[in-house]
């Protein structure tokens, strides 16, 4: 491939901090400075060489901006020089995610939560406070930002400082104070053992049953040996002893189907990979956790590391792969962390990397760093981005059992359902197959947040009501009326008072036209605006749609308008012509998008309006 | 007067004219649509079933020489099973399928589909897709009146946007891109089919001097940081206004007879020719207009060219019509 680079030539710093990715530059060129003006701007690694590394493609823009705080024009040229990639398509993936910046800007970028869960406990505020406080700033810049997923301990803030040592931390309970106090280097309010123990309010309450949660809080999320002294890799050790087949037919015989929202059978996933006829295969955890209200994936890789690590390595020597790649959104810096230290851990007790155990079986597990990008969140977006493709998702058939990661048989696994895998082979598939429904079988973790007493993740045995999971989370304080329940997300659907008695199973939320989704239950008390809720959901939805497919590009668009001439009352013909075209929007999202965001994207909506009517998108003057 | 003698014979033509190879026949598919048996060779879509029955589909981002992007969705069609629809030009035809080419739910989809692209973006100079438009009864006035063209529609970044009232319907409009003689970019005409980009890519030009840049309703084609062609690693084969579906992509002398009023295409006279630049013989159409070639293209189906060209043969031409008396084209 003939590249042509014509990029400002790269600093030295900003050579150095590709280099920190890419390694030293080699080729017959390599060694000393370089003056690539005098050499001719051709690619430094041979062709073919260079362009099976596109996948660092996103790793080495992630430097650049922890290095610098933004992407300079000469660091993204020498990327592409080194990587053989068309500078046209580098700037088309570097523009494709938000938590990346194209203009010469401050060091520290400040994220603050404007989505559901924030935005009504100070999140607005908040935002506005800082945006006021740091303008024209030359060091601190304030972004708005979609759910950060701290919704138990709203409103949220992310700090990125880029410099040499980049650092990220996350404010939960925000107040313009502690994100002050996060500003300067080597500061983590996040790092604390004691909101890991507020965030699972069951720890430690007598009757909580816990098997998911049981170490998050209690153990050393840093420290392996506080995971083994609690039982931690009995489950690779007996998954090794069974060998892959049975310990597929042990994960097919608990029933578990994927936590992500989608609810596939996990065993089936496992056994079409594992039957696929190319060796080379790949196990891809799904961790860019990114639906509003969602945070159960991070509380796990921040409180349990070890357990997803184990994990993947169960599935990656059930399926026969030697490649995992662990894909984590760029807005949890602790869960990246903490996910780090365990894998190093892992592979310094031979619990990971070459001969695991002595069983003969080579595993190694790679970390990928999303950069902001809710729609990376779909499995085939998400391999996409791995490989250094903007974050688009693929049309399927193929399915990526056959055709995944690098269009090979892969495994793709949500947080929560590897999490689950060790459990399963410890005791065995038939004991989690005991717990629950016949329709859902085992454990499910809740993301209970907005009106409640006592926000957190909570884990359950499936079969528990909605009435009764949010008395277990304190009821609404105050005794205020429930207005509404959001259920999985913005991608799910609201429920209203009359519906708290459904059970929180997959049949049971779809009888009643529900869905469970991730797991998110969100809570709306009388006070709440519901029509600005909305109308987020309907905006976020608009920036977050990848634009690869017509309906979703211009569907969400024109749902977000229609939000608009509803809820300020300048409808266009009568509101039932207004609401037939919603309707007609709805319909063909859901019928002729490419993925499921284009599929979900009126489903929040649609489903308010059906309980509430149009006049809940009436702007509340108060 | 005797005839001299012939120094040489050509040998008899050979009376056994060898048959080309048997191809081996691929295994047919059936499957139903709309209610009838279509048998297609095993790896063809459902698209190629349509067509085998005659069955009029629309497409926008589909090229029979490209692989299928599947990305504007108007070729939607129904397959019993599938709990959305699905599009037919990449969906592979499968043995017993039944599909529904005229079903509400496809009309719906297909109508939304066009009323989207009408209402955001300029489809006058895309004659086949406004006879869509009107065919399948899409009303992009629904949508309220059109918003102002953006000048920022290049630096939008990805995520937060500027909430809109909802009282004018958004577009793609901005000014067009004129950076270089001999064609230009009008963006506002862009419906995102990606085949510009899959041309200068690793379908026809391997050049790969554009891209789809920015995410969303922001998203658009774009050179390395919107850099102007010359800037950009363009070759200027013009690959990319050969499979523009809006004329988004146009020929500068197009462009400008279009400013002029003076574009006519019941003036205009196709002819084939063979391109007399190198050896390769490309087949060029030259449109010609009073006596002047506007614009080049080479048939899709063409063996050599399959619808490309080069600088030489697309844009060369201004020394076999140099008269002298041509109307300068404004630089």
């Amino acid at each position: 491939m003939d590249i042509k680079v014509r990029g400002p030539h790269p600093t030295e710093a900003e050579r150095l901090a590709v280099d920190a990715v890419l390694g030293q530059a080699v080729s017959a060129w390599a060694g000393g400075k370089r003056d690539l003006g005098r050499e001719g701007r051709i690619s430094l690694l041979g062709g073919s060489e260079a362009r099976a590394e596109r996948h660092l493609l996103l790793p080495a823009l992630h430097a650049v901006q922890d290095r610098f705080g933004w992407l300079p024009p000469g660091a993204i040229a020498y990327i592409c020089q080194r990587l053989t990639i068309p500078p046209a398509e580098a700037h088309g993936v570097a523009t494709f995610y938000h938590l990346f910046t194209h203009q010469s800007g401050a060091p520290i970028h400040v994220h603050v939560c404007d989505d559901i869960a924030c935005r009504h406990t100070g999140g607005l505020d908040l935002l506005a406070q800082l945006k006021q406080q740091h303008t024209g700033s030359k060091v601190v810049e304030i972004h708005s930002s979609p759910c950060l997923g701290l919704c138990e301990r709203a409103p949220a803030a992310l700090v990125l400082r880029s410099g040499k040592i980049p650092q990220g931390c996350a404010v939960g309970h925000a107040t313009s104070d502690t994100v002050a106090a996060a500003l300067p280097a080597d500061t983590f309010p996040d790092a604390g053992m004691d909101w890991l123990l507020a965030t699972v309010p069951q720890q430690g309450q007598p009757g909580a049953d816990l098997a998911l949660l049981t170490r998050v809080g209690r153990g050393d999320p840093a420290s392996l040996a506080d995971y083994q002294a609690t039982a931690g890799y009995a489950g690779l050790r007996a998954s090794i002893a069974l060998g892959g087949e049975k310990t597929i037919a042990e994960v097919t015989t608990s029933g578990i189907v994927g936590r992500g929202g989608a609810a596939f059978p996990t065993g089936r996933k496992w056994d079409a990979v594992a039957r696929a006829t190319d060796p080379v295969r790949y196990v891809v955890c799904n961790a860019d956790e990114s639906e509003p209200g969602t945070f159960k994936d991070r509380l796990l890789m921040e409180g349990d590391p070890f357990a997803l690590v184990e994990g993947m390595t169960i599935a990656g020597v059930a399926v026969g792969a030697r490649q995992g790649f662990l894909y984590i959104r760029g807005e949890y810096p602790l869960a990246i962390r903490r996910m780090q230290g365990a894998i190093d851990q892992a592979v310094a007790a031979h619990l990971l990397g070459d001969n695991i155990l002595g069983s003969g079986h080579d595993f190694h597990i790679t970390i990928r760093r999303g950069a902001g990008a809710y729609i990376c969140g779909e499995e085939t977006a998400l391999f996409n981005s791995i490989e250094g493709q903007r974050g688009e998702p693929r049309n399927k058939p193929p399915f990526p059992v056959l055709h995944g990661l690098f269009n090979q048989p892969t495994v793709i696994n949500n947080v929560e359902t590897l999490a689950n895998i060790p459990l399963i082979l410890r005791q065995g598939g038939a004991v989690s197959a005991a717990l629950g429904t016949p329709g859902s079988k085992g454990r499910k973790l809740f993301c209970v947040s907005g009106h409640v007493a006592r926000p957190g993740v909570y884990e359950f045995v499936f079969g528990i009501t909605l009435r009764q999971l949010i008395s277990q989370a304190g009821g609404v304080p105050g005794n205020r009326p429930i207005q509404a329940v959001l259920l999985g997300g913005a991608a799910g659907g609201f429920v209203g008072p009359a519906q708290l008695d459904v059970p929180l199973t997959l049949e049971g939320t779809r009888a009643i036209g529900a869905s469970l989704g991730s797991g998110v239950v969100m809570v709306f008390d009388d006070s709440a605006d519901l029509g600005d809720t909305l109308a987020r959901i309907a905006a976020f939805f608009r920036d977050e749609s990848c634009g690869q497919c017509v309906p979703c590009r211009v569907g969400v668009t024109r749902q977000e308008e229609l939000v608009g001439r509803l809820r300020h009352g300048q409808t266009i013909g009568s509101p039932a012509d207004e609401l037939a075209l919603l309707e007609e929007i709805g319909q063909v999202m859901r019928d002729a998008s490419i993925c499921g965001l284009g599929h979900t994207a009126s489903s929040a909506l649609q489903s308010a309006l059906r309980l509430f009517g149009p006049g809940i998108l009436a702007e509340k003057h108060a | 007067m005797n005839e001299p003698e012939m120094w040489y014979k050509a040998p008899p033509r050979p009376t056994l004219i060898p048959l080309p190879p048997v191809r081996a026949t691929k295994p047919q598919v059936e499957l139903t649509v709309d209610g009838q048996t279509v048998r297609v060779p095993e790896g063809a879509t459902l698209l190629d079933a349509c067509m085998e029955r005659g069955i009029d589909t629309p497409t926008v981002c589909f090229h029979p020489n490209y692989t299928p992007v599947n990305v504007c969705r108007v070729c939607v069609v129904e397959l019993e099973g599938a709990r959305t629809l699905v599009p037919s030009c990449s969906r592979l035809a499968e043995p017993g399928m039944v599909v529904k080419t005229d079903s509400p739910r496809v009309k719906t989809s297909r109508k939304m589909v066009l009323e989207f692209l009408a209402s955001s973006v300029d489809l006058s100079t895309a004659p086949e897709l406004l006879a869509r438009c009107q065919e399948y009864g899409a009303r992009p006035e629904r949508y309220g009146p059109p918003a102002p063209p953006a000048t920022d529609r290049d630096s939008r970044a990805a995520g937060h946007h500027h909430e809109p009232a909802g009282n004018e319907a958004q577009r793609v409009a901005q000014p067009v891109k004129i950076d270089n003689g001999l064609y230009i970019r009008d963006y506002s005409k862009c419906v995102l089919c990606y085949k510009c980009v899959q041309a200068c890519g690793d379908e026809a030009q391997n050049t790969f001097a554009i891209a789809v840049a920015g995410r969303g309703f922001d998203a658009r084609i774009s050179t390395e940081n919107a850099v102007s062609l010359p800037d950009s690693a363009c070759v200027y084969c013009g690959n990319c206004i050969g499979v523009c579906p809006t004329g988004a992509l146009m020929f500068k002398s197009e462009h400008t007879l279009r400013a002029q009023g003076t574009w006519d295409e019941t003036r205009q006279k196709q002819t084939d020719t063979i391109c007399g630049y190198c050896g390769v013989g490309c087949t060029l159409t030259l449109h010609v207009q009073d006596n002047t070639i506007v614009k080049v293209t080479s048939p899709a189906d063409q063996d050599i060219t399959r619808g490309n060209l080069c600088v030489k043969g697309r844009f060369g031409h201004e020394s076999i019509q140099n008269r002298g008396d041509e109307p300068e084209l404004p630089a």
